[in-house]
């Protein structure tokens, strides 16, 4: 499949409206705030649904965070839903004391995350998001690959009983999930098997790591591909497990590479089991204008951008 | 979940008083709570003098809002700190924590003995309010500008579920430079929030200098009128005017109560000096405060 082959792919918010919809209907704790986002955030049918559920405090998102803690403070299970940029930048505080720090039961929600925002710029692209996310305490972070994982993260979260950040994808993927794959904190998704290499891919790049697997194969190499539906907890057993079985780990994210899965990942293999990597992702620089698409293949995030670094990993170690 | 329970002969003692101030005439609940209030700044002073750290000044500003508000207004009960009914209070201005902490405790949340380990290794008592160590405590605070859309999003809470229950939120005067108040300001006037009171600790000290030598809020009052709130202005130190301030909205808006206070209030040599923000006083001078705390 190409990347642009939206015949069987999902715009994983539809998936998360859906959930967070039937999950209202039963459990009247949960409620949506968002920021003048009920368009972006999909929470339209929500509000015709209930309204009174639907809290919009406006463009103000150091208020959204705040509000949402308060909102769990007095028993509720608020679903804080805005552009994942501006959810994660300009309240990185608020998440942070009111949100982490403070226990509170949120689940917040960073639509339309990476490069979604291509055309609109690097203000609205949204790369940052899992360093700073994974650098907060006690904050789990959760990266749905697909529209199943999208809809076990919004079930997750909304039992959890505790803080987290769910990365809701808009650019449209295809379903990678296999039946009855596992999802919770420190479990990663085996999605293909081999012991030459390993790819540790999470969100969009999930089904192009699995069309690298496929491109690899016909030249005879057996890619080991791994899905992180948590970058945080992390299965760090896993990753150890690929080091151990297999020649190297390629890494691949719609994020920037300070701080987020390959800074993970390397972490875990440098202090348990070093092995050579490579950490595909943005690099320190401002995006060029671009769709989403183009951005991606720019940054070397395609099935040929991995399929390279996978061959160079193994070709010079 | 908290390190720290309740104390229970001094949470009886605590809801007799609560509840004969409420009933009291007014000279005499002005009285009573005059008293506590001197007690806990005694526990104040005595607090940041083993610590060798604090914020003194503040919390000596705070202390009369804190212990109208725990004695004569909210409903909580010190032995069910996380009961679903109760009143919310959120301390925005978190560095004055060892006023709230000392209130707690007086009001037989946890141990007063506790107070002794303010800000020690491993000490429940943070040098900031931490919600999960210390019971009482609704939300951790300590950077500014947090408090006020927390306690929005309580009342917004409250509001959904039709509940009686109220939320109060006390400001530092200085901590109105974080804009993210007035985000929180706007939505909650927008909401209808009237069972939400903010109390400002309108001491016009900051750290570094008076507040409107720094970055002047100028007049506020009509600054929270034009955000859509009701506007109660008082002198924060007089018990009657701060309980009669902090009772409901007359108006279906959220309340704002400017409460005009003194930094360092009740040592003389504290008041209204910029210094005592957090300056540790000698040991000749935590004599001399809590002499004259005494009288």
């Amino acid at each position: 499949m190409t990347v642009t082959d939206q015949q069987t792919a999902f715009d994983c918010r539809q998936d998360f409206a859906a959930e967070l919809l039937a999950l209202a209907a039963e459990d009247e704790r949960i409620v949506a705030v968002c920021n003048d986002s009920v368009g972006s955030s999909n929470l339209v049918g929500f509000r015709e649904r209930f309204p009174d559920r639907l809290i919009n405090v406006g463009i103000a998102e150091q208020d959204l965070v705040g509000v949402g803690a308060g909102l769990a403070n007095a028993g509720k299970i608020p679903f804080v839903c805005a552009a994942a940029p501006f959810l994660t930048g300009r309240a990185l505080e608020q998440i942070k004391a009111d949100v982490a720090y403070s226990e509170a039961h949120v689940v917040l929600c960073g639509q339309s995350p990476g490069m979604a925002y291509g055309e609109l710029g690097p203000t609205h692209h949204s790369i940052e998001d899992l360093s700073w996310m994974r650098a907060v305490a006690g904050l789990d972070v959760i990266v749905p690959a697909d529209s199943v994982q999208t809809r076990a993260a919004v079930r997750w979260a909304a039992a959890s009983g505790r803080p987290s950040y769910v990365r809701i994808p808009r650019f449209k993927v295809p379903v990678v999930t296999p039946e009855g794959a596992p999802f919770e904190p420190r479990r990663a998704v085996l999605l293909a098997d081999g012991d030459d290499a390993t790819v540790i891919a999470i969100g969009s790049l999930t089904s192009r790591a699995l069309q690298a697997a496929a491109l690899l194969r016909e030249e005879g190499v057996h890619l080991r591909v791994l899905n992180m539906p948590f970058l945080d907890p992390l299965d760090e057993e896993a990753i150890v497990a690929a080091a151990r079985e297999t020649r190297g780990i390629v890494t691949a994210e719609e994020a920037t590479v300070s701080g987020g899965l390959g800074a993970a990942v390397a972490a875990t293999v440098v202090t348990r089991h070093p092995v050579p990597m490579r950490i595909l992702g943005v690099p320190r620089v401002f995006a060029p204008t671009g769709d989403t698409a183009f951005l991606l293949d720019h940054f070397g995030l395609s099935a040929d951008g991995i399929v390279s670094a996978v061959k160079d990993l193994l070709r010079h170690g | 979940m908290s390190l720290l329970a309740a104390d229970p002969t001094r949470s009886a003692v605590y809801r007799q008083a609560a509840e004969r101030i409420r009933r009291a005439d007014r000279h005499t609940a002005a009285a009573e709570l005059d008293q506590l209030a001197t007690e806990v700044r005694r526990s104040i002073i005595r607090m940041i003098d083993r610590a060798q750290l604090g914020h003194v000044g503040g919390d000596l500003s705070v202390t009369d809002i804190l212990v109208t508000c725990f004695y004569g207004v909210l409903s909580v009960d010190p032995e069910r700190p996380r009961w679903s009914g109760r009143d919310r209070f959120v301390l925005s201005k978190g560095h004055c924590a060892a006023a709230l902490y000392s209130t707690l405790a007086h009001c037989g949340f946890f141990p007063e003995a506790e107070l002794d380990t303010f800000m020690a290794p491993l000490s429940a008592l943070n040098g900031h309010p931490n919600r999960i160590k210390v019971p009482g405590i609704e939300t951790n605070t300590g950077a500014l500008g947090h408090g006020l859309p927390v306690a929005t999003g309580c009342a917004l809470a409250a509001q959904l579920d039709g509940a009686d229950w109220r939320t109060f939120v006390v400001l530092g005067d200085g901590e109105l430079q974080e804009g993210s108040n007035w985000e929180a300001a706007m939505a909650a006037a927008h909401h209808g929030l009237s069972s939400l009171t903010a109390v400002i600790d309108r001491n016009r000290l900051q750290q570094g200098a008076r507040t409107e030598d720094t970055n002047a809020l100028g007049a506020l009052d009509d600054k929270w009128r034009s955000f859509g709130w009701e506007v109660r202005e008082v002198d924060g130190h007089d018990h009657l005017a701060l309980l009669e301030a902090m009772s409901g909205s007359s108006t279906g808006r959220p309340v704002a109560v400017i409460a005009h206070t003194i930094k360092g209030k009740g040592v003389s040599f504290m008041e209204d000096r910029v210094e005592w923000h957090h300056k540790v006083p000698s040991p000749d001078q935590v004599e001399a405060a809590l002499a004259e705390l005494a009288r």
